[in-house]
């Protein structure tokens, strides 16, 4: 697959192609590598670290979103041994939105599921371009089943833009799907990490997500609902998007904010799309800490902790109501 | 067609002799019903049943014993944690909406007595800001449950919601998580769980505790979904099946146990609990309002 830069990287594309320029033409009249394009290689450095350390909540939507970032597909090639892929929901089909099955990470036996993107047309159209039918999340429960029946700790990624809004979702109930996997997921007595590894997108993102811990990746983002969709319905334009995704609190480092998320999972500088094999090891290391954190809790205790954790979760007041400020005169009272 | 005839007589009228809100046109058969027949009626249509909007009190009206709803938690409210602006501030909308609803916001929760059987209770109110799901929604919604798990009581929720309240961004979320886990607990103590999917019932509360019921029942003429139907247009660019995302929809494929006119509401979530829970036990204490 070609290149693909994002907007806002434009300024990192512009330096490497001068330094690739200064390395043809030393090349070309062979001279050794010209001194200009090692200061601009530090300086390339420097820009991008500068550029990713400041991204805005919509940028690191666009980051999450990238078509080379790494999709749970790599992770599980990455650093999941002996992974047996496990098919179907034993009812309808088997969707392939949803991907999942066991293994080993480490010294640990897995039940690894997530939901699965596609990186061209054939794929995408394979999987929905990532938004699972109501069978991904029949397939996401038979999976946990399984592993509560033989005692394996859960690991889910997270990347979705949300369930498939489509006819058959509703005749199939895409709803109740999730919901149950909602219900369910509170109920096995085995320990369950969620990881949002790039977009997380609304209930479609929480059908696979009730774990005891919740981990984001540094530019996943994880929101009730799209940057676009919130600005078509609270601004009446699609174009705020930039401005719904700063006030939606939807980067991994808000969610640590609101208690949401519990830990935020470093990406190698310029993104995990910058180098897919560095950010594979950031997660497997996140995953096997955290796990080995949740061995300290016995069955009884992780079902506890998981309910206590998504129990405290609310920001409201209670006791008289403040006294509400009059309404604002209509204008042509003035 | 009806076996025997009508006899409703109505009253006609012609538009200019109405006053405001004595008459009302239904929006299914497009005649003028007489405001008062139809609060007498449940807010029904007598012509062709279409169900009007009700409000909270009306229900609970409907579904609570006389003097039996004992409300709790009225005083949790929202509050504007995020400082969200939008078109309209969050705090500017809570406020229009408990100036507009005399409310403090979308549920009111509390016991009551069903057909003499002791029940916890919610009811969602769409009057109040699309009766969207926010922290205070979710948590008043939890403890109805939790509550009714601790009580050994059938919970029953009148369920009505445009989806995640936004302005709370991912916390709104979350009170799908919360609610639904509070749900896991009661089945697991045994005990019935019934949501009423009223008109319009969608999105986050679809996808939560309203697909949790032992039995779900709905009401006439509800648009009941997961996906708003403009999205979904939008998504596939087809369009939608006639009656998609309505009662009989939902019951053809298979999500709904029954389609329930308003009138006959009571009585069946009544014999409902009497078949899960066993008949009333006659020494069972009357309610005592706190």
């Amino acid at each position: 697959m070609a290149a693909y830069t994002l907007p806002f990287e434009k300024p990192l594309l512009d330096l490497q192609n001068r330094i690739d320029e200064l390395r043809r033409v030393a090349r070309d009249n062979g001279v050794a590598d010209p001194q200009d394009a090692a200061r601009l290689e530090a300086e390339l450095a420097e820009v991008r670290r500068q550029l990713y350390a400041n991204l805005t909540p919509w940028q690191k939507v666009m980051v999450a979103r990238h078509p080379r970032r790494p999709y749970t597909r790599d992770y599980l090639a990455a650093f999941v041994k002996d992974f047996t892929e496990l098919h179907g929901d034993r009812l309808l089909s088997d969707d392939q939105s949803v991907v999942g099955g066991i293994g080993w990470i480490g010294e640990r036996r897995v039940m690894v599921l997530g939901t699965q993107k596609g990186r061209d047309t054939k794929s995408n159209l394979a999987c929905n371009f990532g938004c699972p039918y109501p069978e991904g999340y029949r397939k996401a429960l038979r999976l946990m089943r399984l592993a509560a029946k033989f005692g394996l700790p859960i690991v889910t990624f997270i990347d979705t833009p949300g369930a498939f809004p489509g006819i058959e979702g509703e005749e199939r109930h895409v709803a109740e799907a999730i919901a149950v996997n909602l219900r369910e997921m509170f109920r096995f007595p085995v320990p369950i990490l969620a990881v949002v590894i790039g977009e997380g997108g609304s209930g479609g993102a929480l059908g696979i997500g009730i774990a005891n811990r919740i981990l984001l990746l540094e530019h996943a983002y994880y929101s009730v609902i799209s940057p676009e969709g919130c600005a078509a319905i609270l601004w009446k334009n699609r174009a705020h998007a930039d401005t719904a995704a700063a006030a939606l609190k939807l980067t991994a480092g808000d969610l640590v904010e609101l208690g949401i998320a519990d830990e935020i999972v470093s990406e190698p500088l310029g993104g995990a799309h910058a180098d897919p094999a560095a950010a594979a090891d950031f997660v497997r290391e996140a995953i096997l800490k955290n796990l080995a954190q949740l061995d300290k809790l016995g069955p009884a205790q992780l079902l506890d902790q998981r309910y206590g954790k998504f129990r405290a979760m609310g920001i409201f007041k209670e006791g008289a109501l403040p006294p509400l400020t009059p309404p604002p005169l209509p204008e042509d009272a003035v | 067609m009806t076996l025997f005839g009508k006899k409703t007589v109505l009253k006609k009228a012609r538009k200019r002799d109405m006053p405001d809100g004595l008459w009302l046109k239904c929006p299914t058969c497009n005649e003028m019903i007489f405001g008062e027949e139809q609060e007498k009626a449940l807010r029904v249509c007598p012509l062709c049943g279409h169900h009007f909007p009700m409000s909270r009190t009306e229900r609970l009206a409907m579904l609570a014993d006389p003097g039996s709803f004992v409300e709790w938690d009225r005083d949790v409210y929202s509050i504007d944690f995020l400082g969200f602006v939008g078109e309209a501030s969050y705090q500017e909308k809570l406020e229009s909406n408990r100036r507009k609803t005399g409310e403090i916001d979308a549920v009111t929760c509390g016991r009551a007595r069903l057909a003499g059987r002791a029940v916890a209770l919610g009811v969602m109110d769409f009057q109040f800001l699309g009766a969207s799901m926010g922290s205070v929604v979710g948590e008043k919604i939890t403890r109805l449950i939790e509550r009714g798990t601790a009580e050994r009581l059938p919970v029953i929720v009148v369920c009505a919601s445009g989806g995640a309240r936004m302005y709370e961004g991912m916390m709104s979320l979350m009170q799908m998580a919360k609610t639904s886990g509070a749900l896991a607990r009661h089945a697991d103590a045994g005990l019935p769980y019934i949501p009423v999917l009223t008109h319009p019932t969608t999105a986050g509360v679809m996808a939560s505790f309203a697909t949790l019921g032992d039995v779900i029942l709905a009401e006439p003429g509800a648009l009941i979904g997961f996906a708003g139907a403009r999205v979904i247009k939008e998504t596939i660019h087809q369009d939608l099946p006639p009656g998609f995302q309505r009662p009989d929809f939902l019951l053809k494929h298979g999500l709904l146990d029954h389609v329930v006119p308003r009138g006959e509401l009571k009585t069946t979530l009544a014999r409902l609990l009497d078949a899960f829970c066993g008949p009333l036990q006659a020494s069972e204490p009357p309610e005592v309002p706190a």
